[in-house]
């Protein structure tokens, strides 16, 4: 979207020039409107973090708390991710390539997890796997953990990240047909030979762009883990549940510092997305989410 | 879809293979995350009769906590509104030193953590903050009042509408402009007349999108709500308090009453759009 317009860039239309009191306001209440929104909160994050120098920075990322916050929130990605990655990938498989009934319905349900709001999403495991759960009192018997423990943080995350990937390769693999495959297929080659080398290569932008939204909500998920993790220092804490607690301990600095991490991991998400849009706009499905 | 003569298929015969494990994988996977927690919580909230759900819900705490959600929530998606017709103009006609920078800042609130944006928030909008320090010597408070929750649901619900409108005018006919302002309509009749209702349904949806999102909202709001149970207390953060008091059959009730207003805000904007006949969906 962003990415052609530029080329496009129309000659001088006279009839769409607006008129100069109506360009400024426009331009003043656009940008400003983002410099209140956006810029500043990401500024205040960056100077809170400095207030007592690079020092105390450094020495409250070191905190052994945190550490295992971030060691928490990378091991929940890396498995949550990948799983949701392979999902994405088979439904859009499915739903793409193949022409059958109730597709329409099997859309709107990988859609739910995106109107759920996340304090219920983290709820629903609990239901399932909490004492009080289905499950809860079958679990204990059998010694096994799952919320307040990393299963949980994992299910949470898999449940509010899982539209993802799904969303940015359905449209595309259905703009795309099976035409391609089919020849593949009718020259000899193997159902795998046909995903690896004529699907995967229509896709990899797009399945990277789908992979880097999905893991940038699954390591900055807040609302379903808190409601999961039991908030267990040193154990069951990601990293925004860190700024949770540090914040609540009025440890602002520290609380900062914990956020300038997640504040970065969204910059860079931003930076290799608009990157993405950028140079293969052509290869990424049409529909933003 | 047609239906092969005769006999039920399930799907049209493709030479392609995989159909089976993928709708199987597709299925199973989407029923062991998605369809079986979620009749958990349905099952749970049924298991209050009419009366006492109705009881639950139509207590003061959480009637309060309702309309403060959606009151909140519809201010914030409606500044959105406003502010994201505007910033689509700005991207989509206006070319500037930067453009590419602005229209990728679009996406924050997509991008940071919602922890993230409410400490940061709190810390601004708070009594000795950069922004709230302003306000505290007319006695506005912004953070730990309603204001403070309008800000946080602003912020995130910035980008649905920017992302609807901006390919809509994107797309929109420049001759249209131009036979309006030759037929002597000035740019502002133009834009009411001719330019704004092309981009209405664009902007509902938008509006409904922002509006949905900022009902469940919770990381970026808690810190800067204030939490007083009555005044600044939110619907999620009620939920979290009952399953805390472990009530989870009261935090159900609540749970399904809020998941049906906002199914129900989102369906109504489909069937709207299949009705403007916008509705571009395949297969």
């Amino acid at each position: 979207m962003a990415g052609d317009s530029a080329a496009a860039a129309p000659p001088e239309r006279l009839a769409l020039r607006d008129p100069r009191w109506a360009r400024w306001a426009i331009f003043v209440g656009g940008i400003g409107f983002l410099a209140l929104f956006v810029v500043l909160p990401l500024a205040a994050v960056a100077v809170e973090a400095l207030r007592k120098g690079f020092g105390a920075y450094f020495s409250d990322l070191g905190d052994p708390d945190t550490i295992s916050a971030i060691h928490m929130t990378l091991t929940v990605a890396a498995i949550a991710v990948p799983l949701n990655c392979v999902f994405g990938v088979a439904a859009a498989w499915t739903i793409g390539k193949f022409a059958f009934r109730g597709k329409t319905l099997l859309l709107s349900l990988i859609d739910v997890p995106f109107s759920v709001s996340p304090v219920i999403s983290g709820m629903l495991f609990l239901l399932l796997f909490g004492l009080q759960g289905w499950f809860g009192h079958w679990l204990r018997e059998h010694h096994w953990k799952i919320v307040f423990a990393l299963p949980g943080l994992v299910l949470a995350t898999m449940f509010v990240t899982l539209p993802f990937v799904a969303r940015e390769l359905i449209p595309l693999m259905q703009e795309q047909g099976a035409d391609e495959e089919e020849a593949a297929r009718m020259l000899g080659a193997g159902g795998l030979r046909v995903f690896w080398s004529v699907t995967l290569p229509n896709i990899k932008w797009a399945l990277l762009y789908g992979v880097l939204l999905c893991n940038a909500r699954a390591m900055g998920e807040f609302g379903a883990v808190s409601v999961v993790s039991g908030h267990i220092r040193g154990l069951t804490n990601t990293l925004p549940l860190q700024v949770d607690i540090l914040y609540n301990e009025y440890n602002m600095v520290a609380a900062f510092a914990t956020a300038s991490l997640l504040a970065g991991l969204a910059l860079v998400t931003l930076v290799v997305k608009s990157f993405l849009e950028w140079r293969y706009a052509d290869q990424l499905a049409l529909t933003r989410r | 879809m047609t239906a092969t003569a005769g006999a039920w298929r399930l799907h049209r015969w493709s030479v392609l293979p995989g159909f089976g494990l993928g709708l199987g994988f597709t299925l199973f996977y989407l029923s062991l995350i998605v369809l079986i927690p979620l009749s958990a919580l349905v099952l749970k909230a049924s298991e209050l009769d009419m009366a006492s759900a109705w009881r639950v819900l139509a207590s003061p705490r959480v009637f309060a906590a309702f309309r403060l959600t959606f009151l909140a929530s519809a201010v914030a998606a409606l500044v959105n509104s406003i502010f994201g017709l505007v910033i689509a103009w700005l991207l989509v006609r206006y070319r500037f030193w930067g453009r590419r920078i602005v229209d990728a800042l679009v996406d924050l609130p997509f991008a940071l953590p919602t922890a993230v944006a409410g400490v940061s928030l709190a810390a601004l909008m708070a009594g000795n903050g950069w922004v709230g320090s302003m306000f505290a010597p007319f006695g506005v408070q912004i953070a730990y009042a309603p204001p403070g929750i309008v800000i946080a649901l602003i912020f995130v619900g910035l980008p649905f509408v920017v992302r609807t409108v901006q390919p809509v005018l994107q797309d929109f006919e420049p001759e249209l402009e131009e036979a309006a302002a030759t037929l002597g309509a000035d740019r502002w009749v133009t834009f009411i007349r001719v330019i704004f209702p092309a981009l209405a349904p664009a902007m509902l949806t938008g509006f409904a999108l922002a509006f949905a999102r900022a009902t469940g909202e919770y990381g970026s709001v808690i810190f800067i709500a204030g939490n007083r149970p009555g005044l600044t207390e939110i619907v999620p953060l009620l939920i979290v308090i009952k399953l805390e008091e472990f009530d989870y059959r009261g935090a159900s009730v609540i749970a399904v009453a809020s998941l049906a207003v906002s199914f129900s805000i989102l369906m109504a904007i489909n069937l709207l759009q299949r009705r403007l006949g916008q509705h571009r969906g395949r297969g």
